[in-house]
């Protein structure tokens, strides 16, 4: 049922498929994450601009990537800019609402001590609010991550030079449901979601040893 | 390697002035009459006492607290630590120069203890070494054992010591004034009562100037120089010292806040130290026992106190199972009244006393050497008032006294 064949003659393709996945992936994921992170900080700042910034983030996320890719064409090409965009606005909506509530979570009495001990606003921000924001933020990049890993997949539809794994998945249905071809993406690529998974689950674990730590024996 | 040692607390305690302090979360509201958060509060706090802001909930004393480190600014009126207005000050600054605790704390959850300790130290930029040399000396202070403490997290902690930890944060970077809102509201009573001991006994050593806040009127007298009773909507009803509180009221609400058993309370502002004692007739082991029970019949008590060799009280002989020849031995002696010192607050000696079914306690010194007894008559009489609380009493002083 699978063609052996084929798959040792591809390697080569299958990894540099593979890794160009993980680039168009991790671009999208970081700019993503680079105006999500400004658009919190507004939001956070002044409270009135969340709910237009949140709305907005989510009226795009519910935009047909097709649709958008053919909107974007007649833009910016057959570019990887074309590829990014659609991937960059769908981590928006994850991204912002995650490092908002992250903000939001951090308790009230240590910001007012914060405040009393006397730190700047961007000293409260950087030294206190981020810090504790973190592991909200690291569960957003998760989800995020793992989203646009399946999302990648169809950039293929622009043009043979993106789409990643998904590539396979595309051509491998293009010459009639050609399994093999088709498993040599989709495999790869699940593969990559569970790995990007748990990488931030490590991740996150490592960066905040404080989350962790829990009880040990309650003394007075 | 060599730890920069940091300057013990040469600076100086501040005072605070609250000059005719007003706040109103809703100025439309007040122009209309209704009371504001604070009103019209004026008071001084001396440098180096604890000032305690006191009264029931939503009195404006959290209000009252946070205009001097400027969380909340005053609506009119100013606030003067040692002479300057601190409106005038940068606020960030300012804070800085003030310790800061509160009920929930605060701890910075992400960081070590040790970290949390040195927040101020890392505001104003001191050396690493010096941060982390000054955080181990502060949990000392507090006592948690820096080597236990230092790199563990507030959640890894029990109340007492995340309350203890909020103190020694405060104190980092040697404040001149602390402003401390309700500190010890949120912990058991016994680990409270514990962290009040402690705290009088760091305030005795440091000297600070303290802003007390509490809804307890128990603690504003245990733990004020100075009690500022509060009324809803903002008036200060009456700012003395506890003594003065509890023995005459300014006011019904003043009367009714300390409550009906204020004498009572009155013992637990008295100490030992403070009473006329009484002499008592006493005896070292294996002196004459004929000579000793001859000088019990001249006494009004019909007991002998008996002292070891070092004067230290072993218990009481009554005068009846003295024998006549031979010497005294310590067998003869029957259990004790209870052993109080200088310090003990008459509330406690009385306590103690009335547990153990005696009329009369022992007040011994540091080395646990008789200085003399204390009887139920003599702490009624110092609750008496034209009771003298000077005139202590020449106690007996020593074996054949
Ligand atoms: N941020 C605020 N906005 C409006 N009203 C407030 C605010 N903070 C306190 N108040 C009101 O001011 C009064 C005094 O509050 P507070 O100083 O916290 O009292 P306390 O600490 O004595 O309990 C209360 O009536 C309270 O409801
Ligand atoms: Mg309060």
């Amino acid at each position: 049922m699978i063609d052996w064949g084929w798959l040792a003659g591809h390697l080569d393709a299958i990894a540099y498929r593979t890794a160009q996945h993980v680039y168009l992936a991790a671009l999208g994921v970081a700019i993503g994450f680079a105006i999500s992170f400004v658009l919190a900080l507004v939001a956070a700042r002044h409270r009135a601009l969340y709910p237009p910034i949140s709305a907005l983030a989510g009226i795009l996320y519910t935009i047909p990537s097709l649709a958008l890719f053919a909107a974007l064409i007649s833009i910016t090409g057959f570019s990887v800019v074309t590829a990014e965009v659609p991937l960059v606005l769908y981590t928006l909506v994850i991204l912002v609402r995650n490092i908002v509530a992250g903000l939001d979570g951090v308790p009230a009495e240590v910001l007012e001590a914060a405040d009393g001990m006397g730190h700047t606003r961007r000293q409260r921000l950087w030294r206190v609010e981020l810090p504790l924001a973190v592991p909200l933020i690291v569960a957003g990049l998760r989800l995020a991550t793992v989203s646009t890993i399946g999302l990648v997949t169809i950039t293929g539809t622009i043009s043979d030079a993106f789409g990643g794994l998904g590539y396979f998945i595309l051509d491998g249905y293009n010459r009639g449901n050609f399994l093999t071809e088709m498993y040599a993406g989709a495999f790869p690529s699940i593969l990559l979601a569970l790995g990007a998974d748990l990488l931030f689950v490590r991740a996150q674990r490592r960066v905040t040893p404080w989350a962790n730590a829990r009880t040990v024996e309650a003394t007075s | 390697m060599p730890q920069q040692m940091p300057e013990q607390a040469a600076r100086r305690a501040a005072i605070v002035q609250y000059e005719h302090v007003s706040k109103s979360y809703a100025t439309a509201k007040l122009r209309r009459g209704a009371p504001g958060a604070v009103n019209d509060l004026s008071l001084t706090v001396p440098a180096g006492k604890i000032c305690v802001l006191v009264g029931p909930s939503g009195c404006g004393k959290t209000t009252s607290l946070k205009m001097v480190n400027r969380l909340i600014e005053p609506t009119s009126g100013r606030i003067l630590i040692d002479g300057a207005d601190v409106a005038d000050r940068d606020a960030t600054e300012l804070r800085r120069e003030i310790g800061y605790v509160i009920q929930q704390v605060g701890l910075f959850p992400h960081q070590t203890i040790g970290a949390n300790v040195a927040v101020v130290p890392r505001l104003l930029g001191w050396p690493a070494a010096r941060q982390r040399a000054r955080a181990e000396e502060l949990l000392s202070l507090v006592g948690l054992d820096p080597a236990l403490y230092r790199d563990r997290y507030p959640a890894q902690l029990s109340g007492g010591e995340r309350q203890r930890v909020g103190v020694a944060r405060a104190l980092a970077a040697d404040p001149p004034l602390m402003l401390m809102d309700e500190p010890f509201g949120a912990v058991d009573p016994i680990v409270r009562e514990r962290l009040q001991n402690e705290f009088l006994r760091l305030q005795a050593e440091l000297a600070k100037t303290i802003l007390f806040v509490t809804h307890d009127i128990d603690e504003a007298i245990k733990l004020g120089d100075l009690v500022a009773v509060m009324q809803v909507g903002g008036h200060l009803e009456q700012f003395a010292p506890p003594a003065e509180i509890l023995a005459a009221p300014a006011s019904e609400f003043v009367a009714d806040f300390v409550g009906a058993d204020r004498g009572l309370k009155r013992l637990s502002l008295t100490r030992v130290g403070e009473v006329a004692l009484q002499p008592v007739v006493t005896a070292r082991v294996g002196d004459p026992a004929g000579e000793a029970r001859a000088r019990t019949f001249e006494d009004p008590f019909p007991y002998l106190l008996l002292l070891d060799p070092s004067d230290r009280p072993i218990g009481w002989v009554n005068q009846r199972h003295i024998p006549g020849t031979g010497t005294l031995a310590a067998s003869l002696a029957t259990p004790m009244s209870p052993l109080l010192d200088r310090r003990t607050t008459l509330k406690d000696a009385l306590s103690m006393m009335l547990d153990a079914d005696v009329q009369t306690g022992i007040v011994v010194d540091r080395a646990g050497r008789l200085r003399g007894v204390l009887t139920v008559e003599a702490i009624a009489a110092a609750l008496r008032p034209s009771a003298d609380p000077d005139g202590i009493a020449a106690g007996a002083s020593g074996a054949g006294a």
